[in-house]
């Protein structure tokens, strides 16, 4: 009988488990952006670190077409206004690491990467599609969220960029 | 003996009521930074691309539509 009550018990408890699975969420624009820390290539990546910079998360996988075509832009943009304080975090999604560094051979980043295939930080973004990018201002707060890429995308994307490091100053 | 017989009926009717009550809650839909699986071209109905490609023409130029017939949100793109 004691059983059968620890059973109940359990049952209730998976039950209400159950229940409380919550989808992911998007963000909100001019909300703070959800923290992270994850390890990288070149070690720790983490998102507080680039406080007062202007920061361009993309989260992208091994096996995203899309994700491949973004890299060189990326690069491009690294290099054209990192020094005007923009930061690009590239968060990986693979849930083997091995596939992101055999990717990562052969399409070389010029920015900082991050490793998380747990998926605890697109989960916390509530990102909807693959690549997805999400624009940080130097305050911290979420300036926007974009899904998916294409090379029409680049000119907004990069428009947007500029604007952010403009109202930095 | 026969007192857990029962208990294990009653238990087995429990989880039975938990499992209906909780339905597809307890099946989270696949996200899309876990499509990694999906993305694999094994994971395509159609075997070869050529083929796939004639076929999906000739629907399209009849049908007048064209798409669906790949995985849902394999992955990539927007949805």
């Amino acid at each position: 009988m004691n059983n059968f009550k620890r059973n109940t018990r359990a049952l209730a408890a998976s039950l209400v488990l159950a229940l409380l699975a919550v989808p992911a969420s998007a963000l909100e624009a001019g909300k703070p952006a959800p923290a992270f820390d994850l390890a990288g290539p070149d070690g720790a990546v983490k998102l507080d670190k680039y406080a007062g910079k202007v920061v361009y998360v993309d989260f992208w996988a091994s096996w995203c077409g899309p994700c491949r075509q973004s890299f060189p832009w990326m690069n491009d943009m690294q290099a054209k206004y990192g020094a005007q304080g923009l930061q690009i975090v590239g968060v990986n999604v693979d849930a083997k690491v091995e596939d992101a560094r055999a990717f990562l051979a052969g399409t070389p980043a010029k920015f900082a990467i991050g490793f998380d295939p747990a998926g605890a930080t697109p989960r916390s973004y509530g990102i909807k599609g693959m690549p997805s990018s999400v624009l940080i201002g130097a305050d911290g707060k979420v300036l926007f969220e974009h899904s998916g890429f294409k090379a029409a995308d680049r000119e907004e994307l990069e428009t947007k960029i500029k604007a952010a490091l403009g109202a930095k100053k | 003996m026969k007192m857990t017989i029962m208990t294990l009926l009653r238990a087995g009717a429990l989880a039975a009521l938990a499992a209906g009550a909780t339905g597809c809650s307890a099946i989270t839909p696949v996200q899309a930074w876990e499509k990694g699986t999906l993305a694999k071209p094994e994971m395509l109905m159609e075997g070869d691309g050529l083929e796939t490609r004639f076929n999906e023409h000739i629907y399209a130029s009849r049908e007048a539509a064209s798409g669906g017939s790949g995985v849902g949100g394999g992955g990539c793109g927007c949805n």
